[in-house]
């Protein structure tokens, strides 16, 4: 019976490589209405979402308010679809940056090694253990007054030592195989290599590390929100929303409830997405 | 290494309020920006002193456990962390012992037998629980279980600690460890999961299983131990996490521990109280993660041997 069972485990090893599937496009519809949402909110047929309606204070959804409103008489759904502004803007800011700064100098110290890879690398590990999130708080705390790209600016500097070393890593894996020895010696130039070699290669494991790193900020931005170190209100973003709703759960559910589910909505379709390609294109999770 | 990089904290705790624009006396004193407390302040920081001498003359007291006293509460910094810290230890070991006890027996059902129906229902949890932030946890919680249910989401004056009375304590940090332990059991179950998966394909597995060795002592004896080094390096990891976490929901239920601090001292602009927890926190969740990498040397000596 053993022995048949360890036959049968050896046998229906599921195959990795699967199709993407329909629930991952789902998902690419719900980011890509997101962002479009985002993008055209001030021409979409959307109520203001700082105009205050006194005769509407936490209605609950109707047909008029769709969301209903707050304690302020504002429109929820509104918020909602501005809100996503600060999510988005502020997690493809700083992942431009953490990107923008971590990946050319992971490849580079990855295909050149020696001294120039070890400091960097040690320089970066000292940075790696130095609590991320602890710093954010403590610098936006007393950066003041406090602006979406000064939030941008600090999440995404600390997200560098990230990126360095989730790039270098993929790099090292690629950067003595036969292919770029290959074209080495035909006398390709380092640009070369590192552009039409390297990347390509190590794309896919960037991918699935942007896509969580997208899905962290924003909900870092949730965070910083209850320490009241977000955009400044009465500007909306999903973190401030839920935030304002504490003081209110009793009387108005909704205006936590809305922005809870546009969120952690918004993070599984990013998760999943990401666990899809991860799947597709065989990069392992403990390597992120 | 770990000298090297607390030294470095230390470096950045200082040399935070001289990173920002504008007068640092301004910036420590805060409301309390009056004549005295800014010749006070000048004669105990040093600060028209050179930057280095001010270092040392902070850096010494700071060692002494000396953090300066708030120009705001005029309480002793330490005294205040003193009080609070506790309550996060307490709630971070509570919400570990729960993650743990759930995440290994859960990973070992799902590893048995992956892709079966029990392990994707429970991928299927573990991947949406992920998607949840803590702080959406703790307010559906409040909203749906909390509120109805009457269970005491204390305020800070009605916090009673451990030592003073155990049930009404533990009853009040249960909604706020079950909520860190939540998000770290996701965590822990996904890597043990895949870990004990590609383990259980070793053929020394192969080969305890035809001696007919059991099923649940393969899992304990054999697979558990080399599949557990990557589990206590993301638990090592994930404290930075867990404590941040701890600290928005502490304040969404007026906990009294750092984070509830932390928050209030933002909202003061009291520069020095978050200065100390800054640092407090950067060294614990240092010092936890070193502690990790020793554990994990015991747990696979090869490590060390490399």
């Amino acid at each position: 019976m053993y022995v048949a069972e360890v036959v049968e485990e050896h046998h229906d090893r599921p195959e990795r490589k699967r199709r993407l599937g329909i629930l991952f496009w789902i998902c690419v519809g719900w980011i890509g209405l997101n962002i479009i949402g985002a993008i055209f909110a001030n021409v979409l047929p959307l109520e203001n979402p700082l105009f205050q309606n006194y005769t509407a204070v936490n209605a609950g959804p109707s047909l008029h308010h769709l969301f209903g409103t707050d304690d302020l008489g504002r429109d929820i759904f509104a918020r909602i679809v501005y809100g996503s502004r600060v999510s988005i803007e502020v997690s493809l800011g700083a992942m431009l940056i953490g990107f923008g700064l971590g990946a050319p100098l992971g490849m580079l110290a990855a295909y050149r090694r020696g001294k120039f890879d070890s400091i960097l690398t040690a320089v970066m590990y000292v940075f790696l253990a130095f609590p991320a999130i602890i710093a954010t708080i403590a610098v936006l705390s007393f950066w003041t007054p406090r602006s979406l790209l000064k939030i941008i600016i600090v999440v995404g500097i600390a997200s560098v030592p990230l990126v360095y070393r989730v790039i270098r890593s993929a790099t090292m894996n690629f950067a003595s195989r036969d292919f770029v020895i290959a074209a080495k010696v035909q006398g390709a130039t380092d640009r070369r290599i590192l552009v039409k070699e390297l990347l390509p290669n190590i794309a896919p494991v960037g991918v699935s590390f942007l896509l969580i790193g997208i899905a962290t900020v924003v909900t870092l931005e949730g965070a910083l929100a209850f320490l009241g170190l977000s955009v400044n209100p009465p500007t909306p973003s999903w973190g401030n929303m839920i935030n304002e709703s504490l003081s209110i759960l009793q009387v108005n559910p909704w205006l936590a409830i809305f922005p809870s589910l546009a969120m952690c909505l918004f993070l599984l379709s990013l998760n999943f997405i990401g666990d899809r390609l991860r799947a597709h294109f065989e990069v392992s999770e403990a390597k992120l | 290494m770990l000298v090297g990089i607390v030294f470095i904290i230390s470096v950045g705790a200082f040399y935070l309020i001289h990173l920002l624009p504008g007068d640092p006396a301004a910036v420590i004193l805060g409301t309390g920006d009056t004549p005295e407390n800014r010749a006070r302040l000048f004669k105990e920081l040093g600060l028209n002193k050179p930057i280095l001498e001010q270092y040392f003359v902070w850096i010494k007291n700071v060692l002494r456990g000396n953090l300066g006293t708030s120009f705001i509460s005029q309480t002793s910094v330490w005294s205040t962390i003193k009080a609070a810290l506790p309550i996060d230890v307490e709630i971070i070991v509570l919400s570990q012992i729960l993650a743990f006890a759930v995440a290994i027996p859960t990973a070992m059902i799902s590893a048995r037998k992956p892709d079966g129906p029990l392990d994707r229902l429970l991928g299927a949890t573990s991947f949406t629980l992920l998607s949840i932030p803590s702080f959406v946890i703790i307010v559906l919680l409040v909203l749906f279980i909390a509120i109805k249910l009457g269970v005491p989401h204390t305020g800070v004056s009605s916090y009673v600690s451990l030592g003073q009375d155990w049930v009404v304590n533990l009853e009040s940090l249960a909604l706020p460890s079950f909520t860190l332990a939540l998000g770290s059991f996701v965590v822990y179950y996904r890597v043990l999961r895949s870990d004990l998966i590609a383990t259980l394909q070793e053929e020394y597995i192969t080969m305890a299983r035809s001696k007919g060795i059991s099923q649940r002592r393969i899992m304990w004896r054999h697979a558990f131990r080399p599949s557990s080094v990557a589990l206590l390096g993301t638990a090592g990891v994930n404290i930075g996490g867990l404590l941040a976490g701890g600290f928005i929901v502490q304040y969404l239920l007026s906990i009294p521990g750092l984070g509830y601090t932390l928050i209030q001292s933002i909202g003061l602009s009291d520069y020095l109280v978050v200065q100390g927890i800054v640092l407090v926190v950067s060294v614990g969740v240092i010092l936890i993660n070193f502690a990790f990498d020793l554990i994990i040397n015991i747990v696979d000596p090869r490590i060390s041997r490399e």
